[in-house]
Formats: C-alpha cells, sequence, structure tokens
C-alpha cells in the first residue's frame, strides 16, 4: 500500500528538520508522525520517509529497528503495555499481566482477532512511585490493582462498541 | 526544608505564577557577567550531575573549548528510563520554567546556541507539557532571538525537544547523541569525551534535567548558599524516588545526606504490615543492592553511599521487604539489561544474556552453587570489558547481590557441584563418528 504524508504532516515535518543542522536528525520526528497517521510503520512509510529527508531508506530501518516504540507490525487499536520492571513486580504487575493476558486472550506481542487490543510487555515506564501501571496507547495508567484493571479493560470495550455503535 | 527544585507553589508551571515568583531573575543577574564567572560559581557550588555519575557540573563546562569556530551544543538529558526513576518527570510537569532558565544560563556559560532536551517516548504526557512550557517561554521572550531585546544582551539560544523512542541506552550520553543525529543509539568509544567531539562532531555538554534545574537558585542565591546545604562534598537537595514495599511512594526532595533510613520510615512512611527490609537499591537498578540489616547510618549522597558500597546513581530507591523473591527481582533486572543491551560489545551482549539463562535455572529450582560462582565470573568478565557503563550496570546487581546475599542465594540452589557436560562441545562440530554415551 502507497504511503504519502498528508499535508499538515509534511509542514511538521519541514518545521522539525529546521531544528537540526542535518536533516537525517529529523527521522525520529518524522517517524512518530508517520506513526501517528498510518498505525504503524510498514516499508513503504519507510520509503516515503527517505525520500523526504533524502536519506539511504537503510538508515531510516536501522533507525526503526532499534527502538522499540516504532510499530514494525500492525497494532490494535489499543496498545496495551504491561511494565513488569522491579518497583512494579514488587507491586503485583505480574498480577496484572497475567488479568490482562487472560481477559484479551492473547500472549506478549500479539493482537486480538479483531484488532482491538494488542498486548506488550515493557520495561520500566518511570512510574515506580505509582506502581503497578501500564499504559493504553500514550496515556498511563497508575497505583493498579487486579480490579482496576478489569475496570478498565471494560470500559476500554466499551468506548469501543460505542464507537462502532454510531 | 527548603525545596529547591520543587518549591511547593501552585502552579508554577504556569509562566505567569514563575515570573510571579522571581522566575527569569537568575538568567538577567547571570547575563550581566561573565560566562567564566558562572562556570566559576557553579563550581564553587559544588554541584554534582544528578543523571548517574555525580560529576561536578562547572568542572564538566569548564572541559567545553573556549576558542572555537563550530557551534557548541547543550543537550538536556530527560531519558530517564533507569528502574526506580521517575524524579525527572516531575521537573518537567511542575517547574519546566526552571529548568528553561537554567538551560539559558548554562547555554551562556558554555557558548552554545541551540540546546535539546531529550525526553524518553514514553512520556508523551510529559513531553507535551515541556513543548508548551517551552511554547509559552518563546511567546514571552525568554528562549530564541527575542531573548537579546528581553534581556539587553546580544546572546540567545534555541530550546528543541527531541523525543526518544523506547530504547534506555539512549540515556548514555555518547548514544543520545547519535539518537538525536537520527541513528541507531549506538555508545559511542570515548575518548573523544563529548566536549571535544559531540553532536555532529562539535562541542557538546550533556547534563541531566536536575542538574540543570538547579541552576538558577545557584545563581540567584549564590554559590555559598548552596554549598551550605546538605553534605558539603555532594551539596544541595536531591529529588529521591522511593518505591517498591513503602507505604508511601513517591519523589521526596531532600537535603543531600539524609539518612536512608529517615527516608524510608520517617517519609516513605515504612514498610506495609511493619515486615523487615532484606534488601534495598538506592540509586535505581544499576547500582550495588545492600542488605536490609545494614542500613543504620547510611547517608544518601555520592561519597557516603559509596563508602557503604553503593552508589547514589538516580537516587531511586527501591525498597524489598523480608518477603521478596530475591533470585526473581535479580532475574527480572538481568532481564532489562539483556533487552537493552545495544549488542556492540560481546561481553555485554552475551554475558547479560548468559546471566539471565543461569539466573532462570536457579528460578526453576535446578541450580547448584557453582551456579552462583558463574555468576560472578560472567559478572566479571563484562565489567570493565565494555564501550558504555551499561555493562557495568549490568554486572554489579549480580555480582553485588550474589556476594551479599550468599546465604540467601545458596539456599535456593543445589549443594551439589553440577559441572557442564564437557562432551557437550562435540554436538557443535559436524562428525560423522558416533560419539561417546555421557552418564551423569
Ligand atoms: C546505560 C546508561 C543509561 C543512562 N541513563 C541516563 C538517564 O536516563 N538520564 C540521565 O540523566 N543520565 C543517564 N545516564 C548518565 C549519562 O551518561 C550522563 O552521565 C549524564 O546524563 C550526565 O549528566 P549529569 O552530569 O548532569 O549527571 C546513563 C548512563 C548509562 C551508562
Ligand atoms: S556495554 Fe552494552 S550497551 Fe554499552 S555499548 Fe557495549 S553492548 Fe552496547
Ligand atoms: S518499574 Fe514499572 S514504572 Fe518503573
Amino acid at each position: 500500500m502507497d504511503f504519502k504524508f498528508t499535508r499538515e504532516n509534511l509542514d511538521k515535518i519541514n518545521d522539525a528538520i529546521k531544528r537540526y543542522p542535518d536533516k537525517q536528525a529529523a527521522v525520529m520526528h518524522a517517524l512518530w508522525i508517520a506513526q501517528a497517521q498510518n498505525g504503524w510503520i510498514s516499508n513503504e512509510v519507510m520509503q516515503e520517509i527517505a525520500k523526504v529527508l533524502e536519506i539511504n531508506p537503510e538508515d531510516v530501518l536501522g533507525v526503526v529497528t532499534f527502538y522499540t516504540m516504532y510499530h514494525q507490525e500492525p497494532v490494535g487499536k489499543y496498545h496495551l503495555q504491561v511494565c513488569t520492571n522491579v518497583s512494579c513486580m514488587l507491586r503485583g504487575a505480574y498480577d496484572i499481566y497475567e488479568t490482562v493476558k487472560k481477559s484479551l486472550g492473547i500472549e506478549n506481542m500479539q493482537v486480538t482477532a479483531d484488532k482491538k487490543f494488542s498486548l506488550e510487555e515493557v520495561e520500566c515506564m518511570g512510574s515506580c512511585g505509582s506502581a503497578p501501571m501500564i499504559a493504553v496507547n500514550e496515556d498511563y495508567y497508575e497505583n493498579l490493582t487486579v480490579e482496576k484493571i478489569e475496570e478498565i479493560l471494560k470500559s476500554l470495550t466499551l468506548t469501543l462498541s460505542k464507537e462502532e455503535g454510531v | 526544608m527548603e525545596k529547591i527544585v520543587l518549591p511547593e507553589i501552585k502552579h508554577l508551571h504556569l509562566i505567569d505564577v514563575y515570573l510571579a515568583n522571581g522566575g527569569f531573575n537568575a538568567a538577567r543577574k547571570a547575563f550581566s557577567q561573565s560566562p567564566d564567572d558562572i562556570i566559576d560559581q557553579v563550581k564553587k557550588s559544588g554541584l554534582r550531575g544528578r543523571g548517574g555519575a555525580a560529576f561536578s557540573a562547572g568542572l564538566k563546562w569548564s572541559f567545553m573549548p573556549k576558542t572555537t569556530t563550530k557551534p557548541k551544543y547543550l543537550c538536556v538529558n530527560g531519558d530517564e528510563s533507569e528502574p526506580g526513576s521517575f524524579k525527572d518527570r516531575q521537573i518537567f510537569e511542575f517547574n519546566p520554567h526552571q529548568l528553561i532558565e537554567g538551560i539559558l544560563i548554562t547555554c551562556y556559560a558554555i557558548g552554545a546556541k541551540t540546546c535539546y532536551i531529550y525526553i524518553r517516548g514514553e512520556y508523551h504526557k510529559w513531553i507535551r507539557l515541556m513543548e508548551n512550557a517551552l511554547a509559552d517561554a518563546y511567546r514571552h521572550g525568554f528562549a530564541g532571538e527575542q531573548m537579546k531585546e528581553k534581556f539587553n544582551t546580544d546572546f540567545s539560544c534555541e530550546i528543541y525537544v527531541h523525543k526518544g523512542a523506547g530504547a534506555y541506552i539512549c540515556g548514555e550520553e555518547s548514544s543520545l547523541m547519535n539518537s538525536i543525529e537520527g541513528k541507531r543509539g549506538y555508545p559511542r568509544v570515548k575518548p573523544p569525551f563529548p566536549a571535544q567531539y559531540g553532536l555532529w562532531g562539535c562541542p557538546t555538554t550533556v547534563n541531566n534535567v536536575e542538574t540543570i534545574a538547579n541552576v538558577p537558585p545557584i545563581i540567584s542565591n549564590g554559590w555559598n548558599w548552596f554549598a551550605k546545604i546538605g553534605e558539603p562534598k555532594h551539596p544541595g537537595t536531591i529529588l529521591f524516588g522511593i518505591s517498591g514495599h513503602v507505604n508511601k511512594p513517591g519523589v521526596y526532595e531532600l537535603p543531600s545526606g539524609t539518612l536512608l533510613t529517615d527516608l524510608i520510615y520517617n517519609y516513605a512512611g515504612g514498610v506495609p504490615g511493619n515486615k523487615k527490609i532484606l534488601c534495598v537499591i538506592p540509586g535505581g537498578s544499576s547500582m550495588p543492592p545492600l542488605r536490609g540489616d545494614q542500613l543504620e547510618g547510611i547517608k544518601m549522597d555520592a561519597e557516603s553511599l559509596k563508602a557503604a558500597g553503593s552508589a547514589i546513581g538516580t537516587g531511586g530507591v527501591m525498597v524489598m521487604d523480608e518477603d521478596t523473591d530475591l533470585v526473581k527481582v535479580l532475574a527480572r533486572i538481568t532481564k532489562f539489561y539483556y533487552h537493552e543491551s545495544c549488542g556492540q560489545c560481546t561481553p555485554c551482549r552475551e554475558g547479560t544474556g548468559w546471566m539471565l539463562k543461569i539466573l532462570n535455572r536457579i528460578l526453576r529450582g535446578e541450580g547448584s552453587v557453582n551456579d552462583l560462582d558463574l555468576l560472578i565470573s560472567v559478572a566479571n568478565n563484562i565489567e570493565g570489558n565494555t564501550i558504555c557503563a551499561l555493562g557495568d550496570a549490568a554486572a554489579w546487581p549480580v555480582k553485588f547481590m550474589i556476594e551479599r546475599f550468599r546465604d540467601y542465594f545458596e539456599e535456593r540452589v543445589s549443594k551439589e557441584i553440577k559441572l557442564p557436560v564437557a562432551n557437550k562441545v562435540h554436538s557443535m562440530r559436524k562428525t560423522e563418528f558416533p560419539l561417546a554415551e555421557i552418564k551423569n
């Protein structure tokens, strides 16, 4: 599938380019913008970024594969990131993780069949003082308990079905 | 006790409130002095880096070449990915303008015209907050070209946020610079150091967010004032982030040298269920763990913690009660470093994987005593043999946890020495000859 940046996003990238003495430095910005537009980083996305920044597609690929937050495959509408690092683990992160796995019926790095949810076990997200935590897309949910995470999953599902109802 | 970095002022994140509380007066004061004077004051204040190594900030700035035709850069390190650390985000959220003012003063002192604030990609919200504050500062003329008019000087600097994308290693300063350049975040071999060869080969200074946020009060109140706070050798307040088994986890800004037990029991409300403490990691997961029965009298500053056999790191204190499974903790820590190793150096790339394998074996109840020595030996072979300090960060928890909790770990493994099967190596060769049957 072909990928082209929207006019608005191209402007954003051009704005980012101005911040550095070298166009390649804008590649991480461009990838973030592309991911927001496309949901994930496909080959076509990388080709397009290489063209816009006048760099090698291999250099874009090199960056994409180095950083864990660029999705190399599509993720669910809600991408659940569960921290299981020490501070969270000490406060029950694995219970949260198991609950999410069970409720969604998926394992780490999988997407539900309806493409609504995906799951990723992540490293410390900088919320150790309000552990355990998960992030759903860009938002943090902190001080969790098994009950709370069940509620969150329920309300996310509800939001999705409401959206579909419209 | 006075709070320097996170004062308790309502809505301080708003530029009007910041201005009403004397905001940007320190920058004004700084610009009326010479850059060397500023460096000298910061040096004398004793301010040490809050990003891990506790290096003198003023000294680091003085390494920046004075005569160069190249542009100079400041990078503010807000990667904050060390497990147990969650302090810099408080500055982004509650006092971003003090960080901006600190950046102005630092850029002036080192002669930089561009500053990048590197913030970890997961911090979407805090990136937005920081960018909003920055936009406000620009709008009010406190950054960019308009500074010249606002402050009536001929100095100005641009400040940009650079968003990471999930790689712990990018907190390492040379990896961070590669990441800003739009490359894979591989750490660089040092020397040359950033002050000589940094961003795009130009002189660069990298400092932690909290370090820079300390600069305006030092300039306003004088180095003398700062040097008197807390421990003389590591003065100032420190943002301690305390997590794990405590009743009130969170960030506490306290004078350096505060007793660790004070922090745990008086500020963080002690351990739930009044349980005993088994282990404390005092400075983020990379730092050597301390035994719970040896916490008495330990002060929280770089020198005291070094003497106690650990390090201040990022001031992220992780508390583990008596019911904690230390093998699980150590395996989880090791998994982290295995996952985050950038893979450039063989000892780090392979060693972290081996340590994880052995720890998992012990977790499954299949470990033997010689596994403990094997772990220490692998750790020793990583430490000091790598390009960057992630190698040491992976080695220390393993080495010190096992040395200091030898009794605990011996309980978890069989006493019988199991030697690796010697003939296993044969299986890697292509051979037509039948191999002898191996009997355990
Ligand atoms: C693996 C690794 C990760 C690091 N992560 C961070 C970090 O997230 N934030 C930070 O300020 N410093 C981090 N550091 C330390 C930086 O390399 C650098 O020393 C620091 O930013 C300098 O700032 P300071 O002198 O103000 O402390 C890390 C170092 C290593 C080896
Ligand atoms: S020590 Fe590890 S993280 Fe650091 S450069 Fe070497 S392989 Fe990469
Ligand atoms: S350990 Fe989970 S947020 Fe830090």
